[in-house]
């Protein structure tokens, strides 16, 4: 039981921050129809970001309560400057060509960006540096550090924050009513360029959390760590249902659990023969699972409705 | 005819090598309800659709309020008072009424103001009202037509344009919005209004186009083309 309790703590964790990423997915599948894959790259590229900011700002002897919220700051100005330029170069002038075309130039931006990751930052992997204590606590027989405890209580934050921008804003509304008619819209004087272009900001502003959120969870980044946590992030958004903002963070959060319970029991259901280790295979079950039941996803209306 | 709020000027507009409107020329002076009318496929949408920006013609001119048209994008117009009512009213489904009717106030400043305009859409159709908080794709079409109409008037427009607002209603909700044409008419505004339902269109209207393959073919006075012997022929079932 402990072993539960234990993997639901881990899986609510990282699930929070699938949920984030995915967030940036179905917003920007919501407006423009069109799935941004190099948003995992924005992810890993915040991750950098926040690394190397926080790295200098300790290195100045600035105090880490003051350093964090900064580097914060600075990632996430980062990271929606990155989303700004992909959306204007890679898929602007492709708006009206067939869908493939931005798929591809999707595929391009993320390798370019890996590639100079690695030359900016290397190929070896980046120690985060410890700022907290980072102290343990005992919940049902699970351990959660304070650094999780941060990083979940931020993220549904956060989420919070976003529907209340989408729900109850101008501009929320003003994305909606793009999403749902890009014609109409521009009727009732919306400059839907430039929703769009914020749209694209405001996903990669949480990309940007979520990449300090997993370096500092893992202690760890890596140029090459957008690609599969940007495919996970997706599997969480086609989970839920893609364009649905709910839907991502359900599905980020139950990718999370699957992910993690999975991990914590796949030694005993394959009698050890295989280990923890396979941890990243359920992402991909579940991808395949749903793509093969129920295209929609959990909270995906039938897309014939969309089109 | 130098007081027009709209002048166009030998418009043409083309989809890729389908020419769909070849030449028209018309103006309207403020306050006026002027009808176009004309069959399937004679380009008044395109017309409609090219006054409110969103496609941009090959060649003519299009003034507005004494402004060239043509180097402003379509969600400028708006703030500038040119309101389109689209063929199949493009209210948006997933909105709530009072959302849709708060889009059209989006290039608005001054929330109380708004708030006022809300309150008066409410007291022209009082049907919206009870509905405020329902999604909008839940409506029938005669009352999402009234959104429409009702979101469009929430933009204030000096030039509001409708395309076929009475299309697929049943005649008594014909008449309603036929009705409240006119009552919105006589708040003052500019309408170009678009319609197959040539009779009720020059009944209301003060003047009117028709318009046959593109180009305008006879223009005139309501009751002049109500007499008209083509416009009876080809238009009205005589
Ligand atoms: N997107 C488009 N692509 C190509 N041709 C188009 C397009 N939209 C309209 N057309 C063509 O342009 C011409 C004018 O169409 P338009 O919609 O303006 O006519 P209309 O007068 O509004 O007709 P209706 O009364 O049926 O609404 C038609 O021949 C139509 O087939
Ligand atoms: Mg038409």
């Amino acid at each position: 039981m402990e072993i539960f309790f234990q993997q639901i703590v881990n899986g609510l964790v990282q699930g929070s921050v699938y949920a984030l990423v995915a967030l940036g997915y179905t917003m920007v599948y919501g407006i423009l129809g069109l799935i941004n894959f190099a948003h995992g790259e924005v992810v890993m590229i915040g991750a950098m970001l926040a690394l190397s900011s926080l790295n200098a700002m300790l290195g100045w002897g600035m105090p880490p309560l003051l350093a964090l919220p900064l580097s914060l700051a600075f990632t996430m100005l980062g990271c929606m400057a990155l989303g700004y330029g992909i959306e204007r170069i890679a898929y602007r002038p492709l708006r009206h060509a067939p869908r493939l075309a931005p798929l591809i130039t999707a595929i391009g931006v993320s390798i370019v960006l890996q590639n100079l990751a690695m030359m900016v930052w290397g190929r070896q992997y980046h120690a985060f540096p410890q700022m907290i204590a980072n102290n343990t606590h005992t919940l049902a027989g699970a351990i959660i550090n304070d650094v999780q405890i941060i990083i979940f209580i931020t993220a549904l934050a956060i989420m919070a924050g976003l529907m209340v921008v989408v729900h109850r804003t101008r501009l929320g509304r003003a994305m909606r009513a793009v999403a749902e008619d890009q014609h109409a819209a521009q009727l009732m004087g919306v400059d839907i360029n430039r929703v769009i272009s914020i749209t694209f900001m405001l996903g990669s502003a949480l990309a940007a959390v979520a990449g300090l959120m997993v370096s500092a969870n893992y202690g760890l980044a890596h140029y090459y760590m957008g690609f599969l946590l940007g495919l996970k992030a997706f599997t969480a958004a086609v989970l839920g249902g893609i364009g649905n903002l709910r839907g991502a963070m359900l599905g980020g959060l139950l990718l999370g659990l699957i992910e993690s319970l999975g991990a914590g029991y796949i030694g005993d259901l394959t009698g050890g023969f295989m280990g923890s280790n396979y941890q990243d295979v359920f992402a991909f079950f579940v991808l395949i699972a749903v793509l093969v039941l129920r295209p929609s996803g959990l909270l995906g209306e039938r897309l014939a409705e969309r089109a | 005819m130098t007081d027009s709020l709209l002048e166009i000027h030998d418009l043409q507009v083309a989809y890729g090598g389908i020419h769909a409107v070849k030449g028209v020329t018309l103006q309207i002076a403020p306050g006026e309800l002027v009808a176009l009318i004309g069959s399937n496929g004679a380009g008044k949408t395109t017309t409609l659709k090219t006054l409110a920006g969103l496609l941009h013609p090959v060649s003519g001119q299009i003034r507005y309020d004494g402004k060239d048209l043509h180097n402003i994008a379509a969600h400028q117009r708006v703030a500038m008072g040119i309101t389109l009512v689209p063929e199949g009213r493009g209210i948006f489904a997933r909105l709530t009424v009072q959302e849709n009717l708060q889009m059209g106030a989006y290039s608005r400043n001054g929330q109380h103001e708004i708030a006022a305009d809300l309150a008066r859409m409410y007291e022209l159709f009082p049907r919206l009202a009870e509905r405020k908080d329902q999604l909008a794709g839940t409506l029938s079409g005669g009352e999402q037509q009234m959104a429409a109409m009702a979101r469009a008037l929430m933009s204030r427009p000096r030039l509001l344009m409708l395309d076929e607002p009475s299309m697929g209603l049943a005649p008594l909700m014909v008449q309603k919005i036929f009705e409240t044409v006119r009552d919105i008419a006589a708040l003052g505004m500019s309408i170009l209004l678009v319609e197959q339902n040539a009779r009720l269109a020059l009944q209301a209207a003060q003047r009117g186009y028709v318009m046959e393959s593109g180009a305008i073919t006879l223009a005139g006075a309501s009751g002049e083309l109500l007499g008209s012997e083509a416009v009876q022929r080809a238009y009205l079932g005589g």
